[in-house]
């Protein structure tokens, strides 16, 4: 960028330096959490919360940011084969560097009302579309528990058939990227989210999480995505 | 005219009757093919400090035999289905390269669980407390030797090897392993990614020589994220001489010698073994 900048001269080429500059990818930076590490304890431990944030979530954000400054020096170059080559790196990072901005806000302490679903859109389309809060969770967590490797278990909304869906990713796909569905919850089911505390006993997380679902949050991007 | 049965006759059927049970239950577990979780030669605690004993138990108690469970279960499926009886009575490396003739119910679990299964059994034998002592010329098998020559001239050295295999264990970003596999059509070795549990195996042609588990539940609990860090232990504890036991069956290269007695390779990891640099050794190459 510094290149180009310098050897702009005229005026026609400045606005075309600025368009490009508005076109530019703004550096991902890895979002605080609204709690503190310890805050969802005991659902799920400070050691996994601090290691999963500040660990794997930052490794994304620099492996995406790392991806997207190639990309765009082979654009620059109008290098078509590292452009191609560089998509498997965009998806899997930028992947995780979504699923996993849309995971800290879908949690809460307790304290904060974790766990609670209040009366509201979101619980009257639960009630329709699964009977009951409990059997939308034992099916969230079994789909979760089902995914083989590693993966996300998400409650979506469905702009099609103007509904609630479950739906799961594997690896560290972007559930509306790849398939259209808008992300409401995501249950992160790598390893890395619940290894430390509950070992191979998946299922146990996937329903002691439920205990720190902000429900709230989920509401909020439910009315968003009716709405568009 | 009914026969009236005595008392001590249908004592002596109710007998019969028990011993015919008993009997139909050992043959229906000896033909039944259940698949036991295959065991560890070495305790839990005996790859420390480089894997936990925590980790080996997890690993082994729960998704090993998980993975077996499964496995089971799918096999009895398959046994009480006359089309695909003769599928469930391969053994289960050779059920792996008929995967296409798997139907749809079964793939998934056969393919996971199954891959998952056998993947496990070799990893458990890839290591060894007595293991992290690199194959060369004066090893003191055979087998250990012909693998080291064979190492060099498919990598051009040992570390040039363990190098190209860190790199691509470092590029496994999902659930997957790396491996190490002789292939015997291009009579040549090679190292592959493969996801989920997927073997090179699947292949007939493709021998797994050695194998790391790059899945998270295999380093979680002691190194975290820190995934070089478990890389760097591994080869503390690869045992070579199996390695190249099986590197010898896979090329019919030489026949392996037997592997070293526990005594012989207690020994030879505390040094008491010197290191044969006779004319011997050195006449194999």
């Amino acid at each position: 960028m510094q290149l180009a900048r310098s050897t702009l001269s005229t005026a026609k080429q400045s606005n075309a330096w600025n368009k490009f500059q508005k076109l530019s990818f703004s550096v991902a930076t890895l979002p605080s959490l609204p709690y503190g590490y310890k805050d969802l304890e005991p659902y799920i431990s400070g050691e996994i919360m601090e290691i999963h944030h500040s660990k794997h979530h930052n490794a994304y954000i620099t492996n995406l940011n790392a991806a997207m400054k190639n990309l765009q020096k082979a654009e620059a170059e109008s290098d078509l084969s590292t452009i191609i080559k560089l998509q498997v790196a965009i998806k899997f990072n930028g992947g995780g560097h979504l699923n996993h901005s849309i995971f800290w806000k879908n949690l809460a302490p307790t304290s904060s009302g974790g766990g609670v679903l209040n009366e509201g859109v979101l619980k009257e389309k639960i009630e329709s579309k699964f009977g009951s809060l409990e059997k939308l969770k034992d099916e969230l967590s079994a789909s979760s528990v089902a995914i083989q490797g590693s993966g996300w278990g998400w409650l979506a909304y469905d702009k099609v058939n103007k509904n609630l869906s479950i739906a799961t990713t594997s690896n560290q796909d972007p559930l509306e990227a790849t398939t259209g569905l808008v992300p409401l919850l995501g249950i992160d089911v790598w390893e890395h989210a619940y290894y430390l505390q509950y070992k191979n006993v998946r299922p146990s997380y996937t329903k002691e999480i439920f205990n720190v679902v902000n429900w709230k949050d989920v509401q909020e991007r439910l009315i968003a995505a009716m709405k568009s | 005219i009914i026969l009236k049965l005595s008392k001590s006759d249908i004592a002596l059927k109710q007998k019969m009757n028990r011993v015919v049970l008993l009997l139909g239950f050992f043959l229906h577990m000896a033909t039944a093919q259940h698949l036991p979780v295959p065991p560890i030669p070495y305790g839990y605690g005996d790859l420390e400090p480089y894997i936990d004993t925590e980790t080996m138990k997890v690993h082994h108690l729960g998704h090993h035999a998980s993975y077996t469970h499964q496995l089971n279960q799918a096999l009895q499926s398959m046994r009480d289905d006359p089309a695909t009886k003769h599928l469930a009575k391969m053994g289960i490396d050779e059920l792996l390269h008929h995967l296409k003739e798997v139907p749809e119910q079964y793939i998934h679990t056969i393919r996971n669980a199954g891959g998952g299964y056998i993947n496990h059994d070799l990893w458990w034998k890839s290591l060894s407390p007595w293991g992290g002592i690199e194959p060369g010329d004066s090893s003191i098998t055979i087998q250990e030797r012909r693998f080291s020559a064979a190492v060099e001239k498919n990598f051009d050295s040992f570390d040039n090897f363990k190098k190209l295999f860190e790199k691509a264990a470092a590029s496994v970003f999902v659930s997957g392993w790396t491996f190490l596999f002789y292939d015997k059509k291009e009579k040549a070795m090679e190292i592959t990614n493969m996801t989920g549990h997927d073997t090179p195996a699947h292949d007939p042609q493709k021998v797994p020589l050695l194998l790391l588990d790059m899945w998270e539940h295999a380093y979680y609990l002691k190194y975290k994220n820190h995934r070089s860090d478990y890389v760097a232990a591994f080869w503390k504890i690869v045992d070579w001489t199996e390695v190249s036991t099986r590197y010898a069956y896979a090329s019919e290269e030489v026949e392996p010698e037997p592997i070293p007695s526990y005594e012989q390779r207690e020994k030879q990891r505390v040094g008491m073994i010197p290191v044969d640099t006779s004319a011997e050794a050195m006449k194999e190459l």
